[in-house]
């Protein structure tokens, strides 16, 4: 930004020192543009009593029916919540979490007895819960290869050193590569509807449509396409450590198996909190006239695979209905009405000052 | 062109050696200069070039460039790199290329930083383009058969009327007699007259170009350096030594004038020559609002480590607690073994994210907006002089909002305040006064009355104008005292004449007074039509009449007064002699007494009414008298020791005696508008200081004309004194005086000074030179300031332009107040330079102070639209805009704060870096860039009406530490809400088909989004005035957003890079949760912007001034030009041009409304004024 003061325009005299003998003396009069006067067409908004008291009212009135409108919506919405962590001796886990280490073939089963107050009609969406769950540490999320998910084949056998150390076994592609893939979410929900004669009868569970359409249609490939063989495409790689199966025998169904397999989709969407819920199966309604999930007692039995008591995580499994505005959230709801409310409030109390001190400011009017 | 400060101050210094009482002052400085020069010397050979090689001198070729094309790109960027933000950012940049550390791509830094460099890069290239196409213009130029560039020292060059001079040359000789030469220094430094330089005596007669060519002498003179007004150096030639001084020096950048040819050495070339010994670096001023930006990024810098240490501590407890269980999910890098390297590697993650608290566009956009002010001065037509064709220019281009801050004016009184024009205005013949009008406005003075001469005087000044037909008939009739009267006036003066054509007289006038008067004289049928050595020839009522001119008596500063002797055509020899009046009424003969008590009067008379006066007299000489004088005369012109003084003893002894004719008085007039610029001013609260170099009377009298002083002050405290002592007692005795009235400390800005207005008591101090010196010693000078800002009006007569500098310094050290110097000449550059802010008038005295100066003008009035309108938005702008930016910033970056403690303190960003690289330069950019260009609170006419409202920038109150933490924290409010709604928001909830919406992308673009939406709100509540720029920045910035994240968010392109994410996950849901935070945002606002405040409006009282003051009389000449017109040198000098500085008095009195207004909150004055 330092310039040297000289110029050669200084020394040829083109500064021009005024006066009457410069001849053809260019008119130097800016031009008289609105731009340039700056008397640019603008429109002035002032913020007083008469705008600013009615926008805090209409802010008010039409938040607050919304709010309602939310929070009534909410809480019809049925959700039960179950912690199967097992770290509680009364836990019909506690024996499979204390034994539990990865490197375990055999798998450890509990059931856990649980009851229904209400019927749950429609469609019930089942989620497992994690808590404590870093899904969004820094190194966690960017410990994956995008290109390999894609299906692209020298991602496959030479994946992205953001990978490391999941990346390779023994000079061998891990596929799929990477700590969020290793740490596959692999404990098994099964749902059981305990009549009222006794039987106990299995639910249905479907396990599709679960994932982000986007991310299972474009995000996520096989390699060599959907209809390869995927045994022989995975030739090569090794599963990741912490898996008992590879990727390729995830589901018997080509269309929802290797890296198209939605469970695995759906865990490779990173949460972003370290407390999260991820859809594990859809219940669907079959019969129009009984509710999906009738009222009475349900029986949960886990396949305990997955450790989370070594960094104090929990696991819950999550049953609920949905609505036009998603799940239970009472929160968007009342957030609606505090901030309606909030105006509405500071609407009331500045219309008071207004009433009471304004006419002082009108009486002040500026005299020329 | 714009030299060291020191230099001007010699430069200055020395021109007003001759002007300047205080000698002590003036010796002490002239040692000072003399110190470095005999260091080393230099040794040229004429006509020598082998020998003249040995020294490697520098040749004439010039290089003002810096780069060229294969050195741009490294030296550029170095230069660039020198500035510690770009470094900062490369420093950030290449720790985001260590994979354990950045949690961004490169491309988040670079980016931005490639941006910002490569702008910077682009200007510099085009500045230095021209710099090339400057350089090799006048490299090329020609001289004779040559180009500038090859000439070198040691040749013998010649040069040509009108041309440039192309280095620092020995005049060797000239087709003028007694090898002078004349040149024009307009380009050094800024004075348009002319000046004369004289080669020494045994060259003159080398005439011949064989001659010439034959030369040898050798020249041993100073080193380069950059002393315009010195130069000293030995000749030696044919054994004999000649001494050289700067009377023997053409320097570069001069143009020779009035002389056919003249042949010179070159001495210093190129680079060496004083011109370009000059142009050094300029220093660059800062303003207030840069400095507090600079403490405010350090703070954010201290802040931001702050930040990344507790996060860090966040990392290694977590770390330690949780991640090193959670290892069997998720491993430790490789280098990571423990926490503490962990949390040591998150700290500098967290510098990297965090990092946009103060991000680079910041400066950039600073720069831009300054800039953008400064086209706006340049473009204001209101600040246009039609008259000299001269548009306002902002010569620097960062000070601008610095203009809506000031709080002193230090002014020059000629030329700045006065328009130097000089006009005949009353007289006074033998006791009898003419001049019709007592008191008259400006503006309203009508043609109709005005005197036309041209049917009795065919050689008569059309644009002279004179109201009193009393005179011309006194003339007509032949009263003789009315003809010796304006006989003296055609005879008494150094004036030139040219005549361009039969009766078409132009006069050269060194001072404009002489000019008036002379021009008078020519109006009354005194012409005054040519002049040789020895002859003076007028036209006397239609009469040709030569008188043969015997001696002038020149004018000095100590006499203050001149003398002719003439002889007419009868062969009577008479004195001619105007002076002071108070020098000439001492020299009178005692027969004079009536008339002279009777133009006394008179002379006070004028005096109150601010003209400048003169008294007239003359004397008869005798044969004997005039050769007895002659004799002596002669012999004190000869005498080497003291021949100032023997001349002036001489003179002494002749000027006695007299008889008095009468007096003159001349206006002097004000510039347009500039009381009205004073007191629109004052009302704004800035006080205005008037540093001039005129006699304390006249100074006094221009302050009562421009409304400075009125005589409704309490007390004008005069300050004079000659001892130490005798000035801090009359110091105390002001500040005495001052102190009962308001309080002991010196009146704190807004509360006391508002208080002073309404009390009756205003006060005003004048001080002179001499006791100004006394009074900027350390000791004294804490008093002097505390009693010059209890007045309310400061004038500083007698002053050097160093003491101008020193006085403004004064105030810069002890008031921590904006300071702003405006000027026209030389003299003023000292101040000019040393203010924060410097104005040049660009008037008639050259460009120098025009080329020191921030911004420049041609009229003293523009100072008010400048400083009320143009200074006002820009601090107002810069503010506003300042406030913004930090806002945003910190509502940007804090929330990757919060989400610290949800991600483990691992540095993951809560946006996708794309959206991080994209924010502060093209989602949020321009719509705070309009708003810091275009914004205005009220129109520029309130602004001008409503002084009162440039307050709150004299007290700094719309953008200083409170402010910014406000802007703080309303950020981090803003970054709470977008991080922690969104959490609750997001946390349980689902999309209607039952897919969980708690994912991190989804997270990641909802907040980004409402992040967008929020800060577009605020930009929205925050920009006051809507032009077209402000909607198509604010809605486009909104509309590439989106279209920048769907195009983000598309298959087509995560086809392409699979590894960048994907998806377009922005349900209606989320955009619920936007609405909700953006207008969570929306109701602080609000509430904080309506707060009811009142302002007051008073009517003002009126104002008028009468009553009386001695005015003194100020003769503005420079010694000298006597000699040169009795020797004859100066005949063929047909066009001289002289502008000297006037000194002058005009005493208008105004009637004006004095409006006072006063508001309580100047804020919610400003809405309520625009409804």
């Amino acid at each position: 930004m330092m310039a040297s003061s000289y110029s050669a325009k200084d020394e040829d005299g083109h500064i021009t020192v005024s006066g009457p003998g410069g001849g053809t003396l260019r008119n130097k009069k800016p031009e008289n543009t609105a731009f340039k006067q700056q008397r640019l067409p603008a429109w002035q908004p002032i913020l007083t009593a008469g705008t600013v008291l009615p926008a805090f009212f209409i802010i008010g009135l039409i938040f607050i029916p919304i709010g309602i409108g939310l929070y009534v919506t909410s809480n019809n919405i049925k959700e039960f919540e179950i912690d199967y962590t097992g770290d509680d001796t009364s836990s019909p886990c506690y024996n499979c979490a204390q034994n539990f280490s990865w490197n375990n073939t055999k798998s450890c089963t509990c059931i856990i007895p649980f009851q229904l107050d209400q019927p749950y009609e429609s469609n019930v969406f089942m989620y497992y819960g994690l808590s404590n769950f870093y899904q969004n540490h820094r190194r966690y999320v960017k410990s994956r290869d995008d290109s390999q998910l894609n299906g692209n084949i020298d991602s496959l056998k030479k994946p992205s050193k953001e990978c490391e150390p999941y990346a390779s076994v023994d000079n061998k592609p891990i596929a799929p590569c990477g700590a969020i893939a290793n740490s596959m979410f692999n404990d098994t929900l099964k749902l059981f509807y305990n009549d009222p004669n006794g039987t106990s009868v299995p639910i249905l569970l479907t396990s599709t449509g679960i994932a982000w359409w986007t991310d299972k249609h474009v995000k996520f490939r096989n390699p060599g396409g959907n209809n390869a063989n995927l045994t022989a495409v995975f030739q090569g790689t090794v599963k990741p450590v912490n898996w008992h199966r590879p990727v390729y025998e995830l589901d018997t169904d080509p269309e929802n198996n290797g890296f198209i397999n939605e469970d695995f989709i759906v865990w490779m969407r990173t949460a972003a909190l370290p407390t999260f819920r991820k859809l594990y199966r859809i219940i669907q309604k079959n019969n129009n006239m009984a509710p999906t999930l009738p009222r009475g007692n349900y029986t949960l039995v886990v396949d305990y695979n997955y450790p989370v008591r070594s960094f104090e995580g929990r696991k819950r499994m999550i049953l609920s209905t949905i609505s036009w505005m998603g799940g239970k959230n009472p929160f968007l709801g009342i957030a609606y009405i505090t901030v309606g409310s909030v105006c509405f409030f500071l609407g009331v109390v500045l219309l008071v000052i207004h009433h009471k001190y304004g006419n002082r400011n009108n009486s002040a009017n500026i005299s020329n | 062109m714009r030299l060291a400060l020191d230099i001007i101050t010699l430069v200055c210094m020395c021109e007003y050696v001759c002007v300047h009482v205080c000698v002590c002052v003036c010796t002490a400085l002239q040692n000072d200069q003399s110190f470095d020069f005999k260091k080393e010397e230099r040794r040229v050979r004429a006509n020598d070039r082998e020998y003249n090689e040995k020294f490697q001198y520098a040749s004439n070729c010039i290089m003002t460039s810096k780069y060229n094309i294969i050195t741009f790109l490294p030296v550029n960027l170095f230069e660039q790199f020198q500035e510690v933000a770009n470094t900062y950012f490369l420093f950030l940049l290449i720790l985001q290329l260590i994979p354990q550390i950045s949690s961004l791509s490169w491309f988040t830094t670079i980016v931005p930083l490639a941006l910002v460099l490569s702008i910077t890069a682009v200007k510099d290239a085009t500045d230095d383009y021209f710099r090339h196409k400057s350089d090799n213009q006048v490299n090329n130029r020609q001289l004779q058969n040559e180009k500038w560039m090859n000439v070198r020292v040691g040749d013998i060059i010649k040069l040509e009327n009108n041309q440039f001079v192309a280095a620092d040359l020995l005049l060797l000789s000239s087709t003028e007699p007694h090898g002078l030469c004349y040149i024009e220094t307009a380009e050094l430094d800024g004075e348009t007259n002319m000046k004369v330089r004289q080669s020494v005596s045994v060259t003159s007669e080398l005439g011949d170009p064989n001659n010439l060519a034959s030369f040898d002498g050798e020249v041993v003179c100073e080193p380069p350096n950059n002393k315009l007004d010195r130069f000293s150096g030995t000749l030696y030639w044919r054994e004999k030594k000649y001494s050289l001084t700067n009377q023997n020096m053409l320097l570069r950048g001069c143009v020779l004038r009035n002389t056919e040819a003249c042949y010179g050495l070159v001495i210093f070339a190129g680079p060496d020559t004083k011109l370009m010994q000059n142009s050094g670096r300029t220093k660059f001023k800062r303003t207030s609002i840069d400095r507090l930006m600079n403490t405010l990024v350090l703070w954010i810098f201290g802040f931001l480590v702050c930040m990344g240490m507790i996060l860090a501590v966040g990392n290694a407890g977590w770390e330690k607690e949780v991640g090193s269980l959670f290892q069997s999910y998720l491993a430790w890098d490789t280098p990571v073994n423990n926490f503490l390297f962990s949390a040591f590697l998150s700290f500098w993650s967290y510098v990297i994210i965090l990092n946009t608290v103060v991000p680079i566009s910041l400066y950039v956009s600073v720069e831009v907006i300054r800039l953008g002010h400064s086209y706006f001065i340049n473009w204001d037509q209101q600040m246009f002089c039609s008259q000299c064709n001269t548009a306002a220019e902002a010569r620097t281009t960062t000070l601008n909002e610095e203009l809506g801050q000031v709080e002193y004016i230090f002014s020059d009184k000629t030329g700045t305040l006065t328009q130097n024009i000089m006009t005949f205005n009353k007289c006074s013949i033998n006791g009898q006064s003419y001049g019709a009008y007592q008191y008259f406005l400006i503006n309203h003075r009508s043609h109709a009355c005005m005197l036309d001469f041209t049917p009795f005087n065919p050689l008569a000044d059309p644009d002279f104008c004179f109201y009193d037909d009393k005179l011309l008939e006194s003339v007509k009739v032949g009263d003789s005292c009315t003809h010796e009267f304006f006989r003296l006036l055609s005879l008494c003066h150094t004036v030139m004449s040219e005549e361009k054509s039969e009766g078409e007289l132009v006069y050269k006038a060194q001072s404009p007074d002489e000019g008036a008067l002379v021009t008078a004289a020519r109006n009354f049928g005194f012409v005054f039509r040519s002049r040789t050595p020895g002859t003076i020839t007028t036209t006397e009522m239609g009469r040709t009449v030569t008188y043969s001119l015997l001696a002038i008596l020149d004018f000095n500063n100590i006499r203050k007064r001149m003398s002719v002797i003439v002889r007419n055509p009868e062969g009577r020899i008479r004195l001619y002699c105007k002076g002071a009046d108070t020098v000439l009424l001492e020299r009178l003969h005692p027969c004079n007494q009536e008339v002279m008590s009777i133009t006394s009067d008179h002379l006070n008379e004028y005096a109150t009414d601010g003209l400048r006066t003169l008294a007239l007299a003359y004397r008869d000489l005798s044969e004997d008298e005039w050769e007895a004088w002659s004799e002596s005369h002669r012999f004190a012109d000869k005498a080497t020791d003291c021949r100032e003084d023997r001349l002036a003893a001489a003179y002494e002894e002749i000027e006695q005696n007299m008889m008095l004719l009468g007096a003159t008085a001349i206006e002097d007039k004000l510039q347009e508008g500039v009381p009205e610029t004073i007191a629109v001013l004052s009302l704004a609260n800035i006080k205005i200081w008037v540093l001039t170099g005129d006699k304390q009377e006249t100074a006094v009298n221009i302050g009562y004309s421009c409304k400075m002083l009125t005589d409704d002050m309490t007390e004008v405290f005069i300050i004079s004194g000659h001892t130490v002592q005798s000035v801090r007692q009359e110091l105390r005795r002001g500040g005495g005086v001052g102190k009962q009235l308001h309080g002991s400390p010196p009146p704190p800005p807004l509360p006391l000074s508002n208080l002073m207005d309404n009390i009756s008591g205003e006060f005003a101090l004048v001080i002179n030179g001499h006791s100004l010196a006394h009074a900027l010693e350390a000791d004294m000078e804490a008093e002097f300031v505390s009693t010059a800002c209890a007045c309310k009006a400061v004038i500083c007569c007698r002053v050097t332009p160093l003491q101008k500098a020193q006085v403004v310094e004064l105030i810069k050290k002890h008031k921590k107040a904006v300071t702003l110097a405006i000027g026209d000449g030389a003299n003023d550059i000292s101040m000019i330079k040393s203010a924060h802010i410097g104005v040049g008038i660009s008037g008639q005295e050259g460009i120098q102070a025009v080329l020191a100066s921030d911004y420049s003008f041609s009229q003293f009035r523009f100072l008010q639209r400048l400083l009320l309108v143009h200074g006002r938005w820009s601090y107002l702008r810069m503010c506003r805009f300042l406030c913004y930016f930090f806002y945003k910033n910190f509502a940007f970056t804090m929330v990757h704060f919060w989400f610290g403690f949800f991600c483990g303190f691992s540095a993951q960003t809560v946006y996708d870096q794309y959206f991080i690289t994209l924010f502060n330069i093209v989602y949020t950019s321009l719509p705070v860039l309009a708003m810091g260009i275009f914004d205005q609170d009220v129109p520029d006419h309130r602004s001008l009406e409503y002084p009162k409202l440039y307050e709150p920038g004299q007290l700094n109150l719309l953008f200083n530490k409170r402010e910014f933490f406000i802007c703080i924290a309303q950020g981090i409010y803003t970054s709470v809400v977008l991080f922690f709604v969104p959490y609750a928001v997001l946390s349980n909830a689902t999309q209607s088909n039952g897919v969980p919406l708690a994912d991190y992308q989804t997270f990641a673009v909802t907040t980004a989004t409402a992040l967008v939406i929020v800060v577009s709100v605020q930009i929205v509540l925050d920009t006051g005035f809507w032009t077209v720029f402000n909607h198509v920045f604010v809605w486009g910035s909104l509309g590439s957003y989106f279209i920048i994240m769907f195009a983000l968010h598309s298959q087509t392109l995560f086809r392409i890079f699979p590894n960048q994410f994907h998806f377009v996950g922005s349900s209606l849901l989320s955009f619920l949760s936007h609405m909700c935070t953006s207008k969570t945002n929306t109701v602080i606002f609000l509430s904080r912007c309506h707060s009811a405040n009142t302002d007051f409006v008073s009517e003002g009282r009126l104002g008028a001034r009468g009553g009386s003051r001695r005015s003194g009389y100020a003769f503005a000449h420079q010694e000298g030009f006597g000699e040169l017109i009795t020797s004859g040198k100066n005949m063929r000098l047909s066009s001289l041009t002289v502008i000297k500085k006037k000194k002058n008095f005009t005493h208008t009195v105004f009637l004006s409304q004095n409006a006072s207004v006063t508001s309580g909150s100047l804020q919610e004055a400003t809405y309520r004024l625009m409804t």
